[in-house]
């Protein structure tokens, strides 16, 4: 029961922060799209950076529970992706120095450097993260001894990359909207019809990625057993539906709310199709490592799960406070960043 | 080169560059707190304009003390699998309490304190600092739990084939913990307050901004005695402990070989680890280590030759670092009880100022020491007397470790040229005029 439970926070843990830093890593990526002239690149970077940091820590948070609940899983898994991890590290750490750095010194040159690292470093962890959890949802190759038979390029099978494709899909629209919401005038029109723009190739692809599902995983398994389960796939698709529907309201703000909820259901529709495993073995289902084979012991789980209960609820109360203090719109008048 | 050594290394260069910023963040937060209290209590924007100025230049390198943490979370799992899988029961949960308790905090309210001057009334947006500097220091504190239980573990049973929780609150509480914590949060405060000092002395010397560098010193030098002065007390302590918790670490740094009672203590010698003595050993203290580690001058101090080879540390790296760290908190000692008492006259003592803007990186320097002291001397263990490092290393190819090591030695020289250059050009640029601060 108790490792049920970590099971479900776990994957909730990893879908907020999918939700969060979605936002920022998306619309990283689509900067150099979006912003015409360096005014608009630092209303962008004002727009997340009261935000990114808290962000960030639902991965720390993500990875510090994997760690903590389900040790083996942690072992295994990092060591398995170790290049496709190891890539996502290095992006990120190069996604979240522009926001000090880049106004520091008033050079062109300067600039361009860290605005090209943001846009790396918001585009790489977007993609490999899909990649990486595609590949997680289908199983890699895991020996009995818990070792990785493969390589990076064992991950970039085509369903891999179509995670990779949607996730950087939904994360572009994602942070569009958000630009949406914090801009006026002619950013916020680019914005809002790139998000639109998006759209439709997003929703081609997160059908094809559902189909591709029944194919390439066993994640349908669980839902064929209790078919109420299904409403969270159906969630996701309602999400992004309504997301459209919000969009052409200019509800930016439900959008978001909307798209949000696409990210969580999405995130969830597979950790739920993976229970009880946390990584699948695509050698032998006997080597996965499931909630039986790698959990922590249940007094570790037990102090966890009172940590969890205390402060998790706490976090999400202050961080929505930061979330509404700053809600205001970036205006030219009012950068962060100069 | 294998793939032990190569992750060795590797997480050598990660904790290395990660602490040559955190130290910073938790000292400089404090300092930055206590003096926007000073401002809201007594309405003196003077010191206002140092919680921004000084806040500046906490920004830059927070930013590069956050973004070199996560890689080390991680570490453990990509480079260290089977160490995680084997003591992820006790050592993970205390980095995931970490960072739901924590580094939440922290991260969020930073951007508070950062992007709130205009949106918060001055109290809140103090509370916001001081939130961020408690949460540091309760970061940290997290963190040297876990590294204390590699260090000494407690707590635990073997079963399943790993090590288990068995009482979270010794784990917690233990008394190598609450040393340790105290050690390195009062290094973290004394480096913070010399790196203010030293930017305060630049400063002044070139009579640049001297009235407001003199008020920051004022305030700087006081947290920086006391912190000083506390280190030193508490460093008798920590030796007193590893007579019973870390023995081979402890006579390595005392390159000690034979065990004896009534040791005594040398100013000077020079190991010979292969022939397991000292080539040289002048200035003989007669019964000081037996003293320091006992706290009896004829107690027993256990030698290295009572451990088999495989299990004693390499003395050099515990020996020399030892002796530099302690060297360098006398001297802190001294700078700060002399900066003390010349507060109030700094313009008129400009050797002492020169000293001063020298001494910036020296905390830097011990606090990376007393690490290399506490890491190599706990080898060659992961876990002291549990776990051997050579165990604990991920199934992983040397290509993929070789490539990441290159790829962050890269990325870690340009991060820290960078930082350390804008923190620089910062320090020397001084404070924004009062209208502009309040922008």
């Amino acid at each position: 029961m108790l490792e049920t439970i970590w099971f479900i926070l776990w994957g909730v843990l990893w879908a907020v922060y999918f939700m969060l830093d979605g936002f920022d890593l998306g619309l990283g990526s689509l900067m150099p799209i979006l912003a015409k002239n360096d005014t608009e690149r630092k209303i962008i970077y004002s727009s997340l950076g009261p935000f990114w940091d808290g962000n960030e820590v639902w991965l720390i948070t993500a990875g510090g529970v994997t760690f903590a609940a389900f040790p083996t899983t942690y072992a295994v898994l990092f060591s398995s992706l170790y290049s496709a991890l190891m890539l996502i590290l290095f992006a990120l750490i190069i996604r979240a120095i522009p926001f000090e750095f880049r106004g520091q010194i008033d050079s062109p040159a300067w600039r361009k450097l860290w605005d090209t690292c943001l846009v790396i470093g918001s585009f790489l962890p977007a993609l490999l993260f899909g990649v990486a959890f595609a590949n997680i949802f289908k199983g890699i190759p895991i020996d009995a001894n818990g070792i990785y038979q493969g390589t990076l390029f064992t991950l970039l099978n085509p369903y891999g990359l179509l995670g990779g494709v949607l996730f950087v899909l939904l994360f572009t629209v994602h942070g569009s909207v958000w630009l949406s919401i914090k801009t006026e005038g002619e950013l916020h029109d680019r914005a809002a019809s790139m998000a639109k723009k998006l759209w439709a190739p997003l929703l081609v692809v997160a059908v094809v990625f559902l189909v591709a599902t029944a194919f390439s995983t066993k994640l349908y398994n669980n839902y064929l057993k209790m078919p109420p389960l299904l409403v969270i796939p159906l969630l996701a698709v309602l999400g992004l539906v309504m997301t459209r529907v919000f969009m052409a309201k200019a509800a930016f703000w439900k959008a978001w709310f909307a798209s949000s909820l696409t990210i969580v259901s999405a995130t969830l529709f597979g950790v739920v199709g993976l229970y009880p495993s946390l990584l699948p073995s695509s050698l032998n289902p006997a080597y996965s490592m499931t909630i039986y084979n790698s959990a922590s012991s249940p007094l570790t789980l037990k102090i966890m799960l009172v940590v969890a209960l205390i402060f998790v609820p706490l976090v999400i109360a202050y961080q929505a406070w930061v979330y509404s203090l700053f809600r205001h719109k970036v205006s030219e008048e009012e950068l962060v960043y100069h | 080169m294998d793939a032990l050594l190569l992750s060795r290394l590797q997480f050598a260069v990660a904790t290395y560059f990660h602490f040559l910023f955190v130290p910073l963040t938790l000292g400089l937060s404090l300092i930055i707190a206590i003096m926007e209290t000073i401002y809201v209590r007594s309405g003196d924007e003077d010191y206002k304009r140092m919680a921004k100025f000084w806040g500046k230049l906490f920004l830059i390198n927070f930013a590069v003390g956050i973004v070199t943490g996560i890689t080390l979370e991680f570490q453990f799992g990509t480079n260290w699998s089977r160490y995680s899988s084997y003591v992820g029961d006790i050592f993970g949960s205390l980095l995931a309490i970490e960072a739901t308790t924590s580094f939440f905090l922290e991260s969020t309210f930073i951007a508070v304190w950062a992007f709130g001057w205009n949106r918060l009334s001055p109290k809140m947006h103090c509370v916001s600092i001081w939130l961020v500097a408690i949460a540091s220091s309760l970061s940290a504190i997290w963190i040297l739990i876990a590294n204390s239980w590699m260090q000494h573990p407690v707590g635990y049973a073997i079963r399943n084939g790993r090590a288990e929780l068995t009482d979270f609150l010794a784990v917690v509480t233990q008394k190598f913990a609450v040393l340790t914590i105290m050690h390195v949060l009062s290094a973290a405060y004394i480096l913070a307050g010399f790196f203010v000092l030293g930017i305060c002395a630049y400063n002044i010397l070139r009579k640049q901004h001297t009235e407001f560098f003199i008020k920051s010193f004022r305030v700087a030098v006081v947290f920086t005695l006391i912190f000083a002065c506390f280190e030193v007390f508490e460093g008798h302590l920590h030796g007193g402990l590893l007579q019973h918790t870390q023995p081979t670490k402890l006579a390595a740094m005392e390159s000690h070989w034979e065990t004896t009672s009534s040791a005594p203590m040398y100013l000077l010698s020079i190991p010979d680890p292969e022939h397991e003595r000292n080539l040289l050993e002048v200035g003989k203290i007669p019964y000081l280590l037996s003293l320091l580690a006992t706290h009896s001058p004829t107690g027993v101090v256990r030698g290295l030759k009572d451990f088999p080879k495989d299990e004693r540390p390499n003395v050099w790296l515990a020996y020399i670092p030892f002796r530099i760290m302690v060297t360098l908190a006398g001297i802190f000692v001294i700078l700060a009880v002399v900066g003390w008492f010349k507060r109030n006259k700094l313009e008129s003592s400009p050797g002492y100022l020169r000293i001063m803007q020298y001494a910036i990186p020296l905390p830097y320097l011990a606090a990376t020491m007393g690490w290399t002291l506490t890491e190599t001397g706990r080898q060659p263990w992961i876990v002291y007397g549990l776990m051997r490092t050579s165990q604990s290393v991920s199934p992983i190819a040397v290509s993929q470790v070789a490539t990441t090591l290159v790829g962050f030695i890269a990325l870690y020289s340009l991060l820290g040229f960078s930082a350390f250059y804008l923190i620089a050009k910062f320090a020397r640029k001084g404070p924004e005029p009062l209208a502009a601060s309040n922008e």
